[in-house]
C-alpha cells in the first residue's frame, strides 16, 4: 500500500518540480544565439579560405617552378644536380657548384652564428645588468633590420681586404698546417670566396637568431630557473640543462629562421663569394651560390635551356628549405623523446 | 600529527625559548628591494631538525626572509641583504660565499611545482650529478631513496622514464621535494609548498614534512595557519617586514604574547 502510494506520488512530484526549474533557469535568448552561430560560420569559412590560400600559393610556386624547369630537367636528368658544368656557350648545365656553395656557406654561417647568438641571448637574459639590457637588446634588433646590400658592401670593401691581408695568411699558417682540416684553409688569400661569404652570412643571421633566442629564453618561468639554482646548479648548468630543453622548439625555430635567411641570401653573398662555378677543397677559393647565380645571370639568360637551368636551381633552393624544415621537425621530435613521454 | 595545538606541551606553554641548537642564526637582518626595505632587523634562530614556520599576511616579508636563507635573491640585481646569517660557522651573506655550494646544502621547494623538462628519473639525477659522481647503480639507488623519502616511489617506479611534467600537481610537488632531498642537503626551505595543491596532496606533503624533520632542518612559509600549527615546532609571525613574535608553535597559537599575533591567528586581522 505504502509503495503504491509512493509510486503514485512520484510522477506528480516530478511534474510539479519541472515548471519551477523552468521558471528559475530561463532559456538563453534564441535569436542572439542564432546570429552568433551565423557569424561564427562566416568567420570560420573566411579564416579557412586564407589558410588554404597559403597552401595554394605554395603548391602554385612549386608547380610553376617545376613547369619552367622542366626543359632543363628533361635534358640533363638527375645528373643536373650532381654535375659541375656551367657552360652557356655549349648549353650544358649542371648545378652542383652553386648547390655546394649554398650549403657550405650556410653551414659556415650556422657554425659561427649559432654559438655567438646563443652567447648574446644568454648574456642578455641571464647576466646582463638591467641598465644595459634595453640598449643592447635594441641594438641587436636594429642590426637585424640592416638591409643585406649594406652587409654586402661592407663585406666587399671593408671586410674582404682586411680578411685577405691579415686573417687568411694567419689561418693558413696555423690551422692550415693541421692534417685533414688544413686543406680547407689553403689557397690564395684574396679576401673573397666561400669562407668570406659564410662569415658575412653569419654576421647577418646573428641578430635574427640572437633576438629569437633571447625572446624564448625570457619565457622560461623564473621559478623553474630558481629551482635549478636551488639545488646548486651554476648559471651554465641551468641554461644548458633547464633553459635550453625548455625552449628547444623556439631555439631550433630561431636557428631555422637564420638558416632560411642564409640559404636564400642573395645580394651580400653575390658581392663576396667570387661567382665562379667551381668546387674547391679550400674555403678561400671563390665559389657560387644558387641565389647569387640567379641574380647574376637571369637577365642574360637568353637561351631557354639556360633559363630553365636557372629555374631548376631555384627549385633546388625551394626543396632545400623544405628539407631543412623537415629535419628540424625530426630533431624536435627526437629531443622530445629524450625528455620522456607525456602520457 | 594533526591538530597539535589542541594539546599544548606544558614546557612549551610555560615559555617560548628559542631553539636550543640553532642550525641557522639570523641577526640584524635588513633586506632591500632597491630602495624599499623588505625586512627590518630580523633576529631569529632556526633549530636543527625542527620545523620553523613563517606566517603573516601577504607582503609581510616571509617569502623574502626564506629567499635570503639560500641567497636566491642574489640572482636579481638590486636586491640585497645586510646583517648576518650564520650557517655552519659562516656568514652566508658574505660576498665570498660559494652560492652553488650553499644552495646544494640549503634546498628549496617552491609554491608551484617546477619539474624540469626531463624524465622523472633525470629530474632527480640532475641535481645529484652536479656534485657527486655516482655509478649508474648508485644513481638508481639514490633516485629510489629520494623518491621513497618523498613518498613517491610507489607511484613513480613504473614511469621513471616519463616526463616529470606528465605527473599530477601533487605528484609534481613531491617530485620537487624528492629532487631537493636527493642532493642530501642539510636544510630545506619550503615556500608555500601546498598552496597550489588539493587537500589530499596537501595532507600527504604535511605528513612528509613531519617525516623529513627526522633528518633535515625545515623552514616553511605558509598562508595556512592550521598548516603551521600542524607541522611546525616553532613559528615566526611577521608583519610589514618585521618579526613580531617568534616562539614555540604551541605557545604562539595558544597564548601569543603580542596582541598583533593574537589578532592575526584568531582571524580578526589578515
Amino acid at each position: 500500500m505504502i509503495s503504491q502510494a509512493a509510486s503514485a506520488r512520484l510522477p506528480g512530484t516530478m511534474s510539479a518540480d519541472l515548471p519551477t526549474r523552468d521558471r528559475r533557469d530561463p532559456q538563453p535568448p534564441v535569436r542572439h544565439a542564432g546570429a552568433g552561430r551565423w557569424q561564427d560560420k562566416l568567420f570560420e569559412h573566411t579564416t579557412r579560405f586564407f589558410a588554404l590560400l597559403v597552401l595554394a600559393s605554395l603548391l602554385g610556386i612549386l608547380l610553376a617552378l617545376l613547369i619552367s624547369a622542366w626543359p632543363a630537367l628533361q635534358k640533363f636528368g638527375l645528373g643536373f644536380f650532381f654535375t659541375n658544368v656551367w657552360n652557356p656557350v655549349t648549353s650544358s648545365f649542371g648545378g652542383l657548384a652553386p648547390i655546394y656553395g649554398t650549403l657550405v656557406t650556410s653551414f659556415i654561417a650556422l657554425l659561427i652564428g649559432v654559438p655567438v647568438s646563443f652567447g648574446i641571448a644568454l648574456f642578455l637574459t641571464e647576466m646582463c645588468p638591467a641598465s644595459l639590457k634595453r640598449p643592447l637588446g635594441t641594438a641587436v634588433e636594429l642590426l637585424a633590420a640592416v638591409p643585406s646590400i649594406i652587409y654586402g658592401m661592407w663585406g666587399l670593401f671593408v671586410f674582404a681586404p682586411l680578411f685577405g691581408d691579415y686573417v687568411q695568411p694567419l689561418l693558413t699558417a696555423t690551422i692550415g698546417k693541421l692534417p685533414i682540416i688544413g686543406a680547407l684553409f689553403q689557397g690564395a688569400p684574396n679576401g673573397i670566396g666561400i669562407l668570406t661569404a659564410g662569415i658575412i652570412l653569419s654576421v647577418m643571421i646573428i641578430p635574427f637568431v640572437a633576438s629569437v633566442m633571447r625572446d624564448v629564453f625570457e619565457i622560461v618561468p623564473p621559478v623553474l630557473k630558481e629551482s635549478a639554482y636551488g639545488i646548486g646548479a651554476t648559471t651554465w648548468e641551468v641554461v644548458w640543462n633547464i633553459v635550453l630543453p625548455y625552449t628547444k622548439v623556439g631555439v631550433i625555430g630561431g636557428i631555422m629562421l637564420g638558416l632560411g635567411r642564409a640559404l636564400g641570401e642573395t645580394m651580400a653573398v653575390t658581392f663576396v663569394i667570387g661567382n665562379a662555378y667551381r668546387i674547391s677543397a679550400g674555403l678561400f677559393e671563390p665559389g657560387n651560390s644558387i641565389a647569387s647565380s640567379l641574380a647574376n645571370e637571369f637577365n642574360e639568360a637568353a637561351d631557354p635551356i639556360h633559363r630553365a637551368s636557372l629555374i631548376a636551381l631555384g627549385l633546388v633552393l625551394f626543396v632545400l628549405t623544405f628539407i631543412v624544415l623537415a629535419l628540424s621537425r625530426m630533431l624536435i621530435a627526437q629531443l622530445a623523446k629524450g625528455e620522456g613521454k607525456r602520457t | 600529527m594533526a591538530f597539535q595545538t589542541v594539546v599544548p606541551r606544558p614546557e612549551a606553554q610555560a615559555q617560548s625559548l628559542p631553539p636550543a641548537a640553532p642550525k641557522m642564526s639570523i641577526r640584524k637582518l635588513d633586506f632591500y628591494y632597491g630602495k624599499f626595505q623588505g625586512l627590518k632587523d630580523i633576529n631569529l634562530d632556526i633549530g636543527e631538525r625542527q620545523v620553523t614556520a613563517f606566517i603573516g599576511p601577504s607582503g609581510c616579508g616571509k617569502s623574502t626572509l626564506l629567499r635570503t636563507l639560500n641567497r636566491m635573491y642574489s640572482l636579481y640585481p638590486g636586491q640585497r641583504a645586510v646583517g648576518e646569517i650564520m650557517f655552519n660557522g659562516h656568514n652566508i651573506l658574505h660576498s665570498r660565499t660559494d652560492l652553488n655550494m650553499l644552495r646544494a646544502k640549503v634546498g628549496m621547494v617552491f609554491q608551484k611545482p617546477t619539474p624540469f623538462p626531463m624524465s622523472i628519473y633525470d629530474n632527480i639525477a640532475f641535481g645529484v650529478s652536479l656534485y657527486e659522481t655516482l655509478s649508474s647503480r648508485q644513481m638508481d639507488e639514490r633516485v629510489e631513496w629520494a623518491l621513497t623519502k618523498a613518498a613517491m616511489w610507489d607511484e613513480a617506479k613504473d614511469k621513471l622514464k616519463q616526463s616529470g611534467m606528465a605527473l599530477s600537481g601533487g605528484q609534481q610537488q613531491r617530485l620537487c621535494i624528492a629532487r631537493a632531498v636527493a642532493v642530501q642537503p642539510e636544510m630545506l626551505l619550503l615556500d608555500e609548498p601546498t598552496s597550489a595543491l588539493d587537500p589530499i596532496s596537501t595532507a600527504k606533503i604535511e605528513e612528509l614534512i613531519t617525516e623529513l624533520k627526522q633528518d633535515y632542518t625545515v623552514a616553511i612559509v605558509t598562508h595556512n595557519m592550521q598548516q603551521a600549527a600542524r607541522v611546525s615546532d616553532y613559528t615566526a609571525y611577521m608583519y610589514l617586514g618585521e618579526l613580531i613574535e617568534f616562539g614555540a608553535t604551541d605557545a604562539i597559537f595558544v597564548k601569543p604574547k603580542r596582541r598583533e599575533t593574537e589578532d592575526y591567528i584568531t582571524g580578526r586581522f589578515g
